[in-house]
């Protein structure tokens, strides 16, 4: 952890590492989503719209990780003082955002047909809700300073006060006996998914995994030289 | 402890002189559950199922309205550095502050629900309750509102900020408080609730001037 506090360490790494994740992420996508169209039969119940599973379950899953990964790294950043910590809890608060809006819609597409309705006040969907407007908050909060050594630490402070309920967004359906499902996927767990689902199912998650791993290491690249401009443009003004 | 209770006199003082004290906090309750019924239109017995939450909405609005006032005026005018610097922990300090703040809008409200109560046709054994259930939540919006107020004290136009940051903080409190007085209201035992708005407020007491004060220092480098 410590070699990366160095941005040049970063930089080096990290342009190393990305075009193996986006190449990998891009197999995987092809791979995942051809068994989940073409190869797994239609639900028997659900018939085809039992496919959104395979877009659902891993932007969920990662709506949560993603902000308890934010909740990590703006913890490194407020003890440590880790200066790339702050960039990279900012740099993943947007495409955590959008897995969250991603798991409401395709979550209120397949409830229409199955559950009869878009929306329920159900403890999974509140929480996510709620987790969805902790990301809003956040990316506000690091746009309402002008100053970005201020908003740094601000915004982690939000951003950990905020996990309480990111961990109340993950276990909400063991808690509270409402109307979504309990999880499909668990380590070790009896009661998964039909193994027809399982495979294709791990196979979206990894790849909606390393999907996220490319946009994150993209935008912290992106904020690191962004830093930097600033920095080469402030020295140029005082000249 | 002489400091905490002059710093809570203190703000006390300054809200009764320029702030018009309560009175405006409870104004707003007053006004935003008068607007209900033209809403909703005045059927009583649609009233009386939502009487509990929309109480607890203006009291939550009211609650995050006045929270500006916590710290933004002494920061603008450097007396919150003097607070910072003095041998009163700032984490205490911000206990002292949340204390005036409920003082001047969390306890008007107990006073003024029962009223608002009667207006929306609530069922008569539901306001003790309901009252109980504001009595012990209402401190927990002011301590989670001190949060949000002090993230954005350093802000010239933080107030929409401190909205979109608190809101969602006081959903739990919301709940809670609303299933205590719907099932204050169907006739059902409203203590699970209350006891676990109460264990909310306890667990704020300690944790929320932890966090109001860290991002108060933030405010002041």
């Amino acid at each position: 952890m410590w070699s990366f506090a160095n941005p040049n360490k970063f930089m080096r790494v990290s342009g190393k590492v990305l075009p193996y994740t986006a190449v990998l992420a891009v197999l995987l996508f092809a791979a995942g989503l051809y068994q989940a169209i073409y190869v797994v039969p239609p639900e028997r119940v659900q018939g085809d719209s039992a496919r959104i599973i395979f877009v659902h379950v891993p932007a969920a899953a990662l709506s949560i990780m993603i902000y308890l990964a934010m909740c990590i790294s703006s913890l490194v950043a407020l003890i440590w003082r880790h200066p790339v910590a702050d960039l990279s809890a900012k740099a993943a608060a947007p495409v955590g955002a959008s897995f969250t809006a991603l798991a409401l819609v395709t979550g209120a597409l397949w409830g229409y047909p199955t559950w009869g309705t878009w929306w329920v006040w159900d403890a999974r969907l509140t929480s996510e809700l709620i987790l969805f407007f902790f990301y809003i908050g956040y990316i506000a909060l690091w746009d309402a300073f002008d100053d970005e050594s201020k908003a740094a630490p601000a915004a982690a402070i939000f951003c950990l006060v905020g996990s309480v309920f990111a961990v109340l967004a993950k276990y909400s359906v063991e808690l509270w006996e409402t109307l979504h499902q309990p999880p499909s996927l668990t380590i070790g767990g009896e009661e998964n998914v039909h193994d027809v689902y399982h495979i294709p199912l791990l196979m979206m998650m990894a790849a909606f995994w390393l999907y996220f791993v490319t946009l994150w290491l993209v935008r912290v690249r992106m904020e690191i030289r962004s830093r930097r401009i600033r920095a080469i443009r402030l020295a140029a003004a005082r000249e | 402890m002489r400091a905490f209770w002059a710093l809570a006199r203190r703000d006390l003082t300054l809200a009764f002189r320029t702030g018009g004290g309560g009175a405006l906090g409870v104004a707003f309750f007053v006004i935003t559950a008068v607007l209900v019924p033209f809403g909703v239109g005045p059927k009583p017995d649609l009233l009386s199922v939502i009487a509990p939450g929309m109480l607890w909405i203006a009291a939550l609005l009211a609650c995050m309205l006045t929270l500006d006032r916590l710290f933004q005026a002494d920061v603008e005018d450097g007396s919150m550095d003097l607070l910072a610097l003095s041998p009163l922990a700032l984490e205490l300090a911000v206990l002292a502050k949340c204390l005036a703040h409920w003082l001047t809008t969390g306890l008007p409200l107990l006073i003024a629900a029962p009223v608002m109560a009667i207006t929306l046709s609530m069922p008569g054994e539901a306001y003790g309750p309901m009252v109980l259930a504001l009595a012990l939540g209402t401190p927990a919006l002011s301590l989670i509102g001190a949060i949000g107020a002090g993230l954005t004290a350093g802000m010239r136009r933080g107030g929409v900020l401190t909205a979109v940051l608190v809101l969602p903080l006081y959903v739990p409190t919301l709940i809670l408080g609303a299933l205590a007085g719907n099932a204050a209201a169907s006739g059902l035992d409203p203590s699970p609730y209350l006891m676990l708005l109460g264990a909310i407020t306890l667990a704020c007491l300690p944790l929320c001037p932890l966090v109001a004060a860290a991002a108060l220092r933030l405010a002041l480098r």
